[in-house]
């Protein structure tokens, strides 16, 4: 694909998801959209770290719930406004990210270890959240207070007393604008200096610091904007549910959840993301609605789905829905031409 | 009684003694739980993230042929452990082999995605409820003194120091088990050699599902079974092999002896939720300064 043809493409993107909400009139496509975008942005957080830079994380919560405790608590404890306290949240993260990157970089951890390290981060502050009640409110979880006074909806960054327009969109066009900076950051990174570094890491460290690149440094700062991207999703979660507690913010879900999407949309492509949250949450929304006609409600058929999803692609299109569609553009492109 | 500045509440020695040897019991489990996975390991030089969840669809089929055959756990094995064998070697041949293209961290994302799909229609068709197989036994046992041991504890350490025994001399003594080790350490010249590589993998994985089976009926008449007990024990596992050494059999018994015994002196130390955490710490802590383990030889 040529640039122009990608700004075009992006342009696009944008301007659909910029007026979705237009033609959407049920709240349970909003509320699907905006899963869908959360997703997204996770799984762009995700694959800075893994896609582009090869190292698969598999305890990527213990970023989205270090920025979801510190957006909690702050506000909680010391009544702080939550604008004043994302700034905290996404650099208090990317401290945490930089003091385990330091670890496991500095170690030499790769492959295997790597992903047994930051699952065992994860799962040491998920007992410590859990355990270490007078801090962290324990298992109960940390639950913030509603606002419901229309007047300090914005002040309060709680849309659910503000105007009709506030109500129904505000957290759409909150994580549409997270998923764009975090994309337009990923798109820089992988223009740069740095992300073609990255990626010659990825594909052979020793050849590339051969060639002079500082590995180390290279994987330090992955992981920072990485974990950075991850932790706008936490803000978000909070801001959206008022609550956070143990399970939801360290848990396995989204460690999981942070690595589908950029896998199955194409490791290593700014788009990729999207395009994998998309594709599983809609397979995953159809599958919900087949199962129910038969079997009534019950939990695991959408991640039954993914993780075959992961299997499938890994085995048969290892570049992702991304690499897919790209093959198929270019044969209409032929076609056109000839 | 104060350690690194933390107030630690003081026990008499019967108590830390006891706690220790109950320490023991749980570390047998983990040794077993871990053996299958250093094996993979060793061979196949990745992290089979899908063991937890192989763990527990072991333990749904003990609970079954208890269930709808009233057939005793631990005779459930004889059933069991082939059944599983064949079953891993199929997931390793069918799945897992043809999924990764031979590349190491290819493997690792596919034995994850096979882990969420066994895990998630585990709870679609048995729901998340707990189940627990009564024996007429499950009580019954020695006063050792300072504790209590009952009959399932007391096997599952017997049970489990003696497959780690079988497997070594099958390792050692058999033409599979030398080829295995042959291919665990020159995969390219043991291909050279003659050796059928992609079928030894699966043997391998086949062997440390049968493992893991065989640790699933030692541990169905104490633990009830339910979706997430595979993760919570394979977490552990994890942490037990990467002490021992990953590809160790010794170490995976040795380390995990010490990480039970760590478990349940945290557990007495700093209370139940806290104590967990010694495991994660020791974990991070050994990969960081010897990612080689106790008695691992391969560098990470």
């Amino acid at each position: 694909m040529t640039k122009r043809e990608r700004i075009l493409g992006w342009a696009f993107i944008v301007c659909v998801l910029a007026l979705a909400p237009l033609f959407i009139t049920s709240n349970r496509w909003i509320d699907f959209l905006e899963l869908t975008l959360f997703v997204a942005v996770l799984g762009q957080g995700w694959n800075v770290l893994g896609g582009y830079g090869g190292q698969y994380s598999f305890g990527h919560a213990v970023f989205f719930g270090t920025g979801a405790y510190i957006q909690a608590l702050l506000q909680y404890k010391l009544g702080w406004s939550p604008w004043l306290t994302l700034w905290f949240a996404i650099s208090g993260t990317t401290a945490v990210a930089a003091m385990i990157g330091y670890l496991s970089f500095r170690y030499g951890l790769r492959g295997s270890y790597f992903a047994l390290i930051t699952l065992a981060f994860a799962e040491a502050f998920h007992v410590v959240s859990r355990s270490w009640s007078s801090f962290t409110e324990g298992g109960q979880g940390v639950q913030l207070t509603l606002n419901q006074d229309p007047a300090l909806a914005l002040a309060t960054f709680q849309f659910s007393f503000g105007g009709p327009f506030m109500k129904a969109y505000g957290f759409y066009y909150t994580i549409l604008a997270i998923l764009m900076i975090s994309y337009a950051a990923t798109w820089w990174m992988e223009h740069s200096r740095f992300g073609a570094q990255l990626v010659a890491v990825r594909e052979n460290e020793d050849a590339a610091e051969a060639l002079g690149v500082n590995a180390f440094l290279v994987k330090m700062r992955a992981i920072c904007l990485s974990a950075a991207i991850t932790a706008s999703g936490g803000v978000y979660y909070v801001q959206k549910f008022l609550f956070v507690e143990p399970g939801i913010a360290y848990g396995t879900a989204k460690s999981v959840e942070a690595l589908f999407a950029p896998i199955i949309g194409g490791l290593g492509t700014v788009l990729g993301p999207l395009i994998g949250s998309f594709f599983i949450h809609g397979v995953g929304e159809i599958a919900k609605e087949a199962i129910h006609g038969v079997f009534g409600d019950r939990p695991g058929v959408d991640l039954i789905l993914f993780g075959i999803i992961l299997v499938l692609i890994l085995a048969f299109a290892p570049r992702g829905l991304v690499g897919i569609l790209e093959r198929v553009w270019i044969r209409l492109k032929a076609r056109g031409d000839a | 009684m104060e350690f690194l500045g933390l107030d630690l509440p003081s026990y008499s020695w019967q108590t830390v003694l006891g706690s220790a040897i109950s320490g023991v019991f749980l570390g047998s489990i983990y040794a077993l739980v871990a053996l299958g996975l250093t094996l993979i390991y060793g061979v196949l030089h990745i992290i089979n993230f899908a063991h937890g969840a192989l763990l527990m669809l072991a333990m749904y089929a003990v609970f079954f042929l208890w269930k709808l055959l009233g057939l005793d756990p631990y005779l459930a094995m004889l059933i069991v452990v082939p059944g599983a064998y064949i079953f891993g070697y199929g997931l390793q041949r069918g799945v897992i082999g043809k999924a990764s293209h031979g590349r190491d961290e290819i493997i690792l994302l596919v034995t994850l995605g096979v882990s969420i799909v066994i895990e998630n229609a585990a709870l679609f068709f048995f729901s998340a409820s707990e189940r627990s197989v009564l024996v007429p036994y499950d009580l019954d046992g020695i006063d050792l003194g300072v504790t209590y041991a009952v009959y399932p504890e007391l096997i599952a350490l017997g049970g489990s120091l003696l497959i780690t025994f079988a497997l070594w001399l099958f390792m050692s003594l058999t033409d599979t088990g030398k080829a295995i080790r042959a291919v665990a350490k020159e995969r390219q010249g043991a291909r050279l050699v003659g050796i059928n590589v992609d079928h030894i993998f699966a043997v391998t994985f086949g062997i440390g599902t049968a493992c893991v089976a065989a640790a699933a009926s030692l541990l169905v008449p104490t633990y009830a079974v339910h979706p997430q007990i595979g993760y919570l024990f394979v977490l552990i596992a994890f942490t037990v092999v990467v002490l021992g050494g990953m590809g160790s059999f010794i170490g995976a018994l040795v380390g995990g002896f010490l990480i039970g015994v760590t478990e349940q002196l945290g557990r007495l130390y700093l209370g139940e939720s806290m104590g967990v955490i010694t495991i994660s710490v020791i974990f991070i802590l050994v990969l960081l300064f010897r990612p080689t383990g106790l008695f691992g030889q391969r560098s990470g």
